[in-house]
């Protein structure tokens, strides 16, 4: 009872990223508070989703397993979640703020009348004391995320109502195996139980899902462009050095938004969050929600016109001067001296 | 087939273009540097009941906003766009709604304004960038839903079919009406219909803004030509329970808000020349972070 809950995405019987980012996290959470982590896997063919699952320290599995729960489709997920909810009262439930937990999150919350907060950046355990009424509550979550654009750092807290819930996007927690022999228990529902022949009114008539061809996240090397790159073809120069340097290109939501580069592309609060080795910020102003998804680069190069860009505060090196004549002359210099 | 159709629409500060000036110095949100926008998805989701109602003829488009009195300003949009009409829902007792509350006002309009075939709104608001409220109004009137769409692709014999379009690739889904569907940013922009509807709609005011002006104006608003009344609608007119309304209809609490300040770096300024640039790329490739 009052658990740490995590949904589990779940694509061809591989759990995602995203969710073995939130198991990592809730092992932490769950830690600090005490209390079990337990994770619901809710799709067909699962069977190996446990020996996936366990060694991110999954104390319980809740398995629901069935041919119709496959692809995800909103209402059979919800009703499991909600009746499952409500006979384990967590405490906690976290799920990915993809396509999936932003259609199912609020559902289920809606259903529940519990709070939601998408996009968290940091969970963290805390107390808070409601002054009004003299009420002090122990161990809440905190979820913390930007707000308004990015330009504050807001957080949020449920007092009253359960579970707390907290959507993560991919790349934002880190993903750590806690101990490779960890064993929890399965637990199989029959699923027949949780749903209705109503949940499936909607249905999927055709798939077509590929695995990402662009990898920022585990680029080692990411050559970022933003606004300030002008036009599509500005977007280039920066393929021409991505290609040179062995490096993936990002963009700034300014950058996505204007039409310059897919939003697969995209690095934030509302794309993905890297950690690469090198970032080479190309015509970035640096908004915050910008900063906030690639501030833990261990070297920061920021190529800029202007002198006073937000960029270059957080830049270890800092070059100021126009993109098209900095770039090219990147890549003649690299192709000079590489061997 | 004709269809009923309610299109959920926001006003927001345009957070795409924050300038210097947006944040006081305080840390707060400086909003009359932002401009106050229609939020571009939920144009995105006009578009769509805009061309269903012309593929349906003797269908209607109905326009739904909760806001502040000066979110009329969406009703006016929305109604030179090309919709049929609009009600904005304003009440002090929704102030500090978060996602739950202002999907329960929501929904509680939406059983006024009565039957309905399709629910269409963004996926969502750019300034929150939730996207919680479109599927938590659909939960609260037990109707299923289909986020993410692309394009509906039609809708016949009470079934609709919606592209959707995903992180890694697109899915076609099938569903029953009635159903709430949220718009992507990637679907078809918003065309206004008819230009002379800009002018029919220029002059509607709500009763509220009436009211204003007429105790701005007294004389001027008697001798005006008689304007359009835009629909305004209280807690109190949709039946809304105040408890579940606004801040105290809302589990999440804002604990602490800040704003954000970066450790700043000691760095190396350079500038464009060859001689700096070749300097930093020699020394890059040397200590093996490229190359």
């Amino acid at each position: 009872m009052n658990n740490l809950f995590v949904y589990l995405e779940i694509e061809n019987g591989r759990v995602e990223d995203v969710s073995l980012e939130l198991l990592t996290k809730g092992r932490s959470l769950a830690n600090q508070l005490e209390c079990r982590l337990e994770a619901v896997a809710i799709g067909s063919a699962l069977d190996t989703v446990g020996e996936q699952v366990f060694p991110y320290g999954v104390d319980v599995l809740h398995r629901f397993d069935d041919a119709r729960l496959h692809p995800y489709t909103s209402l059979p997920h919800t009703s499991i979640l909600v009746k499952l909810f409500k006979e384990e009262q967590p405490q906690i439930a976290l799920m990915g703020a993809t396509s999936i937990g932003r259609d199912l999150g609020p559902r289920v919350s809606s259903a529940l009348f519990s709070g939601l907060t998408a996009d968290c950046t940091s969970l963290e355990i805390g107390d808070h004391e409601e002054k009004k009424a003299g009420k002090t509550y122990r161990n809440l979550l905190y979820q913390i995320r930007p707000a308004f654009g990015g330009n504050i750092v807001a957080t949020i807290i449920n007092p009253e109502n359960r579970p707390q819930m907290a959507t993560v996007r991919e790349g934002v927690m880190k993903k750590e195996i806690c101990d490779a022999n960890y064993r929890g228990e399965t637990v199989s529902h029959d699923a027949g139980k949780y749903v209705s022949d109503a949940d499936f009114v909607v249905g999927v008539i055709e798939r077509h899902i590929e695995a990402s061809k662009v990898n920022i996240k585990g680029a080692p090397i990411i050559v970022s462009g933003g606004y300030g790159m002008g036009s599509k073809e500005g977007f280039g120069l920066l393929f021409d050095l991505a290609h040179t340097i062995g490096a993936e290109v990002g963009a700034s939501r300014a950058a996505v938004d204007a039409g310059f580069c897919e939003h697969e592309r995209q690095i934030g609060q509302t794309g993905v969050t890297v950690r690469p080795k090198l970032y080479i910020a190309c015509g970035i102003s640096g908004q915050i929600q910008h900063i906030a998804g690639m501030q833990d680069a261990s070297m920061i190069i920021a190529i800029n016109n202007d002198p006073a860009a937000p960029i270059n505060a957080i830049a270890d090196y800092v070059i100021t001067g126009d993109v098209e004549t900095v770039i090219p002359k990147m890549i003649k210099y690299y192709k000079k001296n590489s061997k | 087939m004709s269809l009923k159709i309610i299109v959920l629409a926001k006003q927001v500060p345009d957070t795409r273009n924050v300038g210097k000036d947006a944040m006081k110095e305080d840390g707060t949100v400086n909003r009359a540097a932002l401009p106050a926008i229609f939020n571009p998805e939920d144009l995105n989701a006009l578009e769509q009941a805009l061309r269903l109602k012309e593929q349906h003829p003797g269908s209607t488009v109905t326009l739904l906003t909760m806001g502040p009195p000066r979110a009329a300003d969406i009703i006016r949009e929305g109604l030179f766009r090309g919709a049929d009409n609009g009600y904005l829902l304003t009440d002090r007792a929704f102030a500090g709604a978060d996602t739950l509350a202002t999907s329960y006002a929501l929904s509680m309009a939406i059983r006024k304004i009565g039957a309905f075939d399709l629910i269409l709104s963004g996926r969502q608001a750019i300034d929150g960038d939730t996207a919680q409220v479109g599927p938590q109004v659909a939960e609260k009137l037990s109707i299923p839903q289909i986020t993410y769409a692309e394009d509906i692709q039609s809708v016949a014999n009470g079934r609709i079919t919606v592209k959707r379009r995903l992180e890694r690739g697109v899915e076609i889904a099938g569903g029953k009406l009635p159903l709430l569907v949220t718009v992507n940013g990637s679907a078809a922009a918003c065309r206004p219909r008819n230009a002379r509807l800009i002018q029919k709609y220029k002059y509607a005011q709500t009763p509220s803004e009436k009211q204003a002006s007429a105790d701005d104006y007294p004389l001027l608003s008697d001798a005006r030509r008689a304007c359009l009344t835009l629909n305004e609608w209280s807690a109190a007119h949709v039946g809304a329970d105040v408890e579940q309304c606004g801040l105290s209809g809302s589990p999440t609490k804002v604990k602490k808000i800040e704003s954000v300040v970066f450790q700043a770096k000691e760095n190396k300024t350079l500038d464009a020349s060859d001689a700096q640039i070749e300097a930093l790329v020699v020394e890059l490739i040397t200590n093996h972070t490229i190359g």
